[in-house]
């Protein structure tokens, strides 16, 4: 064996290097089976971003396999910095691939079909018979009505079809680099908020009307429409055997520049402003209480929005005072059909308000919404309190308590609006059509060849069909007899 | 909702499974008659056995079973319809209604497929599969019939579901052929095929047949996967989420995309080619079966 010697690799040399190993074929094929597989852990771990609360239980059963899994991204999978470089490089090894080939395909049609080759009968449905002589016109007229690409040789033709295949083929790859540049664009310049409304009031399109706020990592915050949405009504219908809900529906009556419009919005129907669209997400019960003191004058009163914990949307909530004095909170629950169970205390046994019920234990002493702490306010934290009784409510009904009285009004529901704004999305949207038409091509798309030569009193006739695509055998022989029958 | 639609459509349901179960022993016995015991004790060797083979004497038996198996189309067809009158939608609800469904469109693949090839030598595992299918429907996914939740209440169900019924169908299509032709491929190389397998068609035939199901059917799983993301887009705000089951049927589609470039591009063949089909379709059960089961995430409507 002789030695090879290496040749030095430059610094150019292995950067052309490096971009020729990345943009083949093989390395976008592994690129893209990897980013199969790096799909997978996600999809049966739990999720950060579509199920938080899963993830908090897991760190609670298991934190040090938690801590392991977190090192690796493993909760925010599709977030994280292992799967972005795949898909970031299986973009660029795309592009790399795919252009060049669209380049050369480009030329390839408009460049005549390759030469007659000298060995016709290596070919497949290769034969010889004996010809009259005006084979190669006839041959002609054929292939042209069937629309074959036709050179003409020294007595014999070279035709080809079937470019649709490679055409779609390209298409359909080039649209894949298009869906993942609206992927990308949609995340970088979009963004996705959420906020509670309750029935009655309105919403208005500014970053401080949201209760949470992501926003693309280039998107400014400028370039929000400032619409309006004042919700009118929801009605949420419920199945009564199976508590199950059956259509939610929402009218609101829309401001966005001069237009004022009256729309309906459904779980599938959602509004749209432009690039941006709102959805019906969730919905809950919001008591409306009023909080008197001692003295009778009233210390809180308005809407408070619950939290739906099941099916049955019992809800739980607090009602903070910090106007009274001393301050007063309560850590309630909202039942809207009231049941007692002997395990569980109050429940409810359906969604809707058929006997609604508002359950609490009163407190009084320091709310702590001074010490800088952020506070959910679904809870209070009742370290610095001292708990003053428990009470219950039907609407209507006052109670009574040491330093002041709490009245439940009446119940407004709730919506929660997903405002989401995806500049991105028609891209891929386009580029989903665009890849499924050029799928179709090409796979259904058969390309193939087909010679004739004469030699002396002899014809020649053969074919190549590419991709093993079946039905040139008829061809050739509907040629073939043509051929033939004029002899 | 009608409770005397529910009542014919599960009746249907077990009176389709009873003809398809007549179908499967028509099947067998066809399979299992036609050979014809051997004169001589080498005559079992090789292609001798071939020669006592024969399909004549249990053709009647065939004829039988596929108007069984009709029979059973027809039959399931009604208890499908009748489960969507019975609750005013089509029948895509739950796990148990996507099955009898699924059992539905395969079976009536198959008899489609019939009028043009000679497949009766997949109608043993047709009918199985069928019985096997409902069976499981009604007796592990039975749920009643009820209206649909609201994110399902749109006409992309429709077409959504639709295409991944087929393409699904297509694809364990492809996976029975693919089976076959590893088994086939094994029993040869150790000597000849068994004798109830002398009609199935050469494994060449079977290995060109597998790619050319998932070849057919890989645009209408791509169509179903964006039908999807845009019927995602309006009812939660996002066309993709990355959501378990979408992510497995992206792992499908990656699968498939796979086995496609292998056998277009690099030129895989035979047992190589066979397996990587097996394996594709797996993803794709794995992701009806287990997701659908004890996954968690937006598109969890067994109702289990």
């Amino acid at each position: 064996m002789t030695q090879t010697e290496l040749p030095e690799l430059g610094y150019r040399s292995l950067l052309r290097y490096i971009w020729r190993q990345l943009t083949s074929m093989r390395t976008a094929l592994i690129l893209l089976m990897m980013m199969g597989i790096a799909a997978i852990p996600g999809s049966l771990i739990p999720q950060r971003v579509s199920n938080p609360i899963a993830v908090r239980d897991f760190f609670a059963a298991d934190p040090e396999r938690a801590e392991w899994y977190d090192r690796f991204s493993l909760f925010d999978v599709y977030g994280s910095s292992w799967f972005s470089a795949i898909y970031i490089l299986l973009f660029i090894s795309l592009i790399g691939c795919v252009l060049p080939r669209t380049v050369e395909h480009f030329r390839a049609m408009r460049a005549e079909p390759p030469a007659t080759p000298r060995n016709l009968n290596r070919l497949e449905y290769h034969q010889i018979f004996e010809g009259a002589g005006n084979e190669l016109t006839e041959a002609t007229q054929w292939l042209k009505k069937n629309r074959f690409r036709i050179r003409q040789g020294q007595g014999d033709i070279s035709a080809e079809k079937g470019y649709l295949r490679e055409t779609g083929n390209l298409f359909f790859h080039l649209s894949l680099i298009l869906i993942l540049i609206g992927v990308g664009f949609g995340s970088l310049f979009g963004f996705r908020g959420e906020a509670i409304v309750n029935v009655g009031e309105r919403f208005i399109n500014v970053p401080t009307s949201y209760d949470s706020l992501t926003l693309g990592r280039l998107t400014s915050n400028s370039n929000t429409s400032p619409f309006v949405i004042e919700v009118n009504e929801f009605v949420a219908t419920y199945n009564p055997r199976t508590n199950a809900a059956t259509d939610y529906s929402m009218t609101v009556t829309t401001t966005d520049g001069d237009a004022v419009k009256e729309q309906l919005v459904k779980v599938n129907k959602p509004l749209t402003f432009g690039d941006t669209r709102v959805y019906l997400q969730a919905n809950g019960y919001a008591p409306i209480v009023t909080v008197r003191d001692s003295t009778g004058s009233v210390v809180f009163q308005g809407p408070v929005t619950f939290l739906p914990q099941d099916g049955n949307l019992r809800s739980i909530g607090s009602i903070k005072v910090p106007d009274a004095n001393p301050q007063v909170g309560f850590v309630a629950s909202f039942l809207p059909t009231y049941e007692r169970s002997e395990n569980e205390g109050g429940i409810s046994v359906y969604p809707e308000l058929l006997r609604p019920k508002l359950l609490f234990s009163v407190w009084s002493g320091d709310l702590g919404l001074d010490s800088g702490v952020p506070q959910s306010v679904y809870r209070i934290d009742t370290t610095n309190m001292k708990n003053l009784g428990l009470g219950s409510l039907s609407v209507g009904e006052t109670f009574q308590y040491p330093g002041g009285t709490i009245t439940l009004e009446k119940i407004v529901p709730w919506v929660n609006l997903q405002v989401v704004d995806d500049p991105g999305k028609s891209y891929a949207l386009f580029g989903g059509i665009a890849a499924i038409l050029g799928l179709i091509f090409s796979l259904y798309g058969r390309r193939r060849r087909i010679w004739v030569r004469i030699i002396g009193t002899q014809v020649e006739v053969a074919g190549l069909s590419k991709n093993n695509a079946p039905g040139l055998d008829k061809e050739v022989a509907e040629l073939v007899a043509r051929l033939k029958g004029n002899a | 909702m009608d409770t005397s639609w529910a009542y014919i459509s599960n009746y249907s349901i077990y009176v389709a499974m009873a003809i398809f179960a007549l179908s499967f022993l028509a099947h067998a016995f066809e399979t299992a008659f036609a050979v014809r015991s051997p004169k001589t004790a080498d005559a079992t060797e090789g292609t001798l056995l071939t020669k006592t083979l024969d399909y004549k004497r249990t053709e009647k038996a065939a004829r039988v079973a596929t108007v069984l198996m009709a029979l059973g189309a027809v039959a399931l067809a009604l208890g499908v319809i009748a489960r969507g009158l019975s609750n005013g939608h089509v029948p895509w609800g739950n796990m148990y209604e996507f099955s009898i469904t699924g059992a539905l469109a395969f079976v009536i693949a198959y008899l489609a497929a019939l009028r043009k090839y000679d497949l009766r030598w997949l109608g043993l595992f047709i009918s199985f599969s069928a019985l096997l299918t409902l069976g499981t429907a009604i007796t592990l996914l039975y749920r009643e019939s009820t209206p649909l939740v609201p994110a399902l209440n749109s006409t992309w169900l429709v077409i959504h579901v639709i295409a991944a019924i087929i393409s699904g169908g297509i694809f364990l299509l492809a996976n029975i052929v693919a089976g076959a032709y590893l088994y086939l491929e094994n029993a040869e190389s150790k000597g000849g095929r068994p004798a109830w397998a002398y009609r199935v068609p050469s494994i060449d035939v079977l290995d060109q047949l597998s790619y050319r199901l998932v070849a057919f059917v890989f645009p209408l799983w791509t169509f179903s996967v964006i039908a999807g993301a845009i019927w995602a887009e309006a009812a939660w705000g996002r066309y993709w989420g990355w959501d378990p089951k979408e992510t497995w049927a992206f792992i499908t589609w990656v699968a498939y995309a796979a086995y496609l470039h292998a056998r277009v591009t690099v030129g895989w063949r035979g047992k190589r080619a066979a397996w990587l089909c097996i394996f594709a379709g797996s993803t794709f059960l794995f992701n009806y079966v287990y997701i659908n089961i004890w996954g968690t995430g937006k598109h969890v409507y067994s109702g289990l």
